[in-house]
């Protein structure tokens, strides 16, 4: 597959590329949900400044909406943009997991 | 006294029926209703196309919607095996009585952050179980999420959440897993199922394949431990229910011909008894086969259906010998009454001829089955315990009170010793035919070794095969010439 990580980016495609929509999904208000939402609006804050999107979504609401991204666990992070596609999970609790996972690279 | 109080039966666990051919059968029923089914084999022994028939067979025949969360097949893929089975996945789910989820379990795209459950699985079973009022559920193979999650404490509390939750909602499920090297299943998902595991093997032994199915546990139900040989064709899954119960079978009074009425005259004039199992043996070239015919065709002049197991030759060639001793099948094979079923000995091994061979009675239905030769059964067989299987298969057939002709193929020197595995005493009937030279000259001579239940001449008869068909010449001394060909003195003088 290829890999088009935002680090080798040229400058003047950076502002688009580096726009990070993110989807969370969740099943009630479980600890583990409301742990998720606080550690990734705190990661995102710290590193995507005005770089991102999240978007919550609670199967227990939604349960059709779990098949598409091929949700098992909960909660899971879907990385939509930018492509490709990554997914991790747990309660995002190990920010540097976090980073990892989702290719976050560090604002200049 | 007590007042009366009306009998309660004891209370008999509830089944839901596979509909898969010979399972309900060794399993009383079919899986126990509501509960969880564990169906653990190797790869390839056929542990996910049984749990679909389970699932198809639950929502065409017995009016229960059943959900399939697959973790190893696309829903296209899925699509397309079983369409080979004549079973249409897109139609059913149109129909809401089937439903595939897919689910992709890849480790490389998770990574893992924190605490986590899988309330996700939870929440997509319970949406297509809801959505079409399922009662079957199949997972099929959930140890894929071993390979994608690295957290097994997590997995394993979960997992035993899955299956209450599955026993909550009053759902008959059907779990499969990998074997492991010394366990059930590699994850040992085994541990988790209390009411029934079924284990699945397809051995390999000298280039023959064969398939059995073992019950290992079934709560509350007895079982037979034994390995039931099955089958996968066109049709999708068959069990043998061969089993051992033996000797309860009704034994029958009436009678039907040999086809040959000299030989019902040495058998109180009116041949064996309906159902009982005969077995006829000799050295080659004695007319074994031309008697199996007879008796076939005089079966089929009864009106009843005969069906004719074939292991050395077809049925072209069976039908043309026979017209060569003045015996017309083909107006029995026209008539639907004679069904042919040629099969070559080293195709399968014994189990795989068992089952077919109970397969195919149980389509056709007949009154009367002939083996042609049994011989060539027992040389296919591997290290299973021959006697066992064809005793299951006698006995079988005696239930179904089918009447059985075996031809058996012996050496020279050795006329009835050879017959292998001690198969005759498992047979009511015994006709030994045998070639002999008194007075240098060849003859074929015929006599009942033994027919248990009635009175019957011992004596040796000349067998006479002629264009005119099978006859049996004047009862044999050693002394006594033969009738037919040459005359003794011809052949003393050609000498």
């Amino acid at each position: 597959m290829k890999k088009s990580s935002p680090r080798k980016r040229r400058p003047a495609k950076t502002r688009r590329k580096d726009f990070y929509r993110l989807r969370l999904y969740i099943a009630g208000q479980t600890p583990n949900s409301i742990a998720a939402i606080a550690n990734l609006k705190k990661i995102c804050e710290d590193k995507l400044r005005g770089k991102y999107r999240i978007e919550v979504v609670d199967l227990l609401e939604k349960p059709q909406l779990a098949k598409g991204d091929q949700i098992i666990a909960i909660p899971t992070l879907v990385r939509r943009l930018p492509p490709p596609v990554k997914k991790i999970i747990g309660n995002l609790s190990k920010t540097e997991n976090v980073i990892v996972g989702l290719d976050l690279q560090p604002l200049r | 006294m007590t007042r009366a109080r009306p009998k309660v039966a004891p209370p008999s666990l509830a089944k839901a029926p596979t509909g898969i051919q010979g399972l309900d059968e060794v399993t009383g029923g079919g899986l126990p209703k509501g509960r969880v089914t564990l169906l653990c084999g190797s790869a390839g022994c056929g542990k996910s196309l049984l749990a679909m028939e389970f699932l198809v067979h639950g929502a065409v025949r017995y009016g229960e919607p059943g959900v399939c969360m697959d973790f190893e097949e696309t829903e296209e893929k899925l699509r397309a095996n079983v369409a080979s089975l004549g079973f249409d996945l897109r139609d059913l789910a149109k129909r809401k009585k089937l439903l595939v989820d897919y689910v992709a379990v890849e480790r490389h795209e998770i990574a893992e952050t924190g605490e986590y459950n899988l309330e996700g699985l939870f929440i997509r079973l319970g949406h297509a179980v809801k959505a079409i009022k399922a009662k079957r559920v199949v997972l099929d193979s959930i140890e894929a999420l071993f390979s994608g999650l690295t957290d097994s404490t997590t997995l394993r509390a979960e997992l035993r959440r899955l299956f209450q939750w599955l026993e909550e909602h009053r759902l008959t499920a059907v779990v499969t897993g990998e074997a492991g090297e010394h366990t059930l299943t590699r994850h040992g998902l085994e541990e988790y199922i209390a009411d029934c595991v079924i284990a699945l093997d397809h051995r390999v032994t000298e280039q023959i394949s064969t398939r059995r199915l073992r019950i290992v546990k079934y709560r509350g139900t007895s079982h037979g431990t034994d390995e039931y040989p099955f089958l996968i064709d066109r049709e999708g899954v068959s069990v043998v229910p061969l089993s051992s119960l033996a000797l309860a079978h009704k034994a029958l009074t009436d009678r039907v011909s040999t086809g040959i009425p000299a030989l019902d005259e040495m058998m109180e004039g009116k041949g064996f008894f309906r159902g009982s199992s005969v077995l006829v043996s000799g050295t080659a070239g004695t007319g074994k086969s031309s008697l199996a015919a007879n008796f076939a065709s005089a079966a089929c002049a009864r009106g009843e259906e005969c069906l004719y197991f074939a292991f050395e030759e077809s049925p072209s060639q069976i039908l043309r010998n026979m017209r060569s001793v003045g015996l017309n099948l083909e107006r029995w094979v026209r008539k639907r009454l004679l069904h042919f079923h040629a099969m070559r000995p080293t195709s399968s091994g014994l189990e795989g001829h068992l089952a077919t061979i109970h397969k195919m009675i149980a389509k056709v239905r007949p009154r009367v089955v002939v083996i042609d030769p049994i011989t060539n059964l027992i040389s296919a067989s591997g290290t299973y315990d021959v006697k066992s299987m064809l005793m299951r298969l006698v006995d079988f057939l005696k239930v179904e009170q089918i009447t059985s002709m075996f031809t058996n193929l012996t050496f020279a020197g050795d006329p009835h010793e050879g017959t292998a595995a001690g198969v005759s005493s498992l047979m009511d009937a015994w006709i030994v035919v045998r070639d002999s030279k008194p007075n240098g000259r060849p003859r074929r001579e015929l006599y009942v070794l033994k027919s248990r239940g009635m009175a019957h001449s011992r004596e040796p008869r000349e067998l006479i095969v002629s264009e005119r068909g099978l006859e049996l010449g004047a009862v044999l001394t050693d002394h006594t010439p033969g009738t037919a060909g040459a005359s003794s003195s011809a052949v003393r003088s050609a000498k």
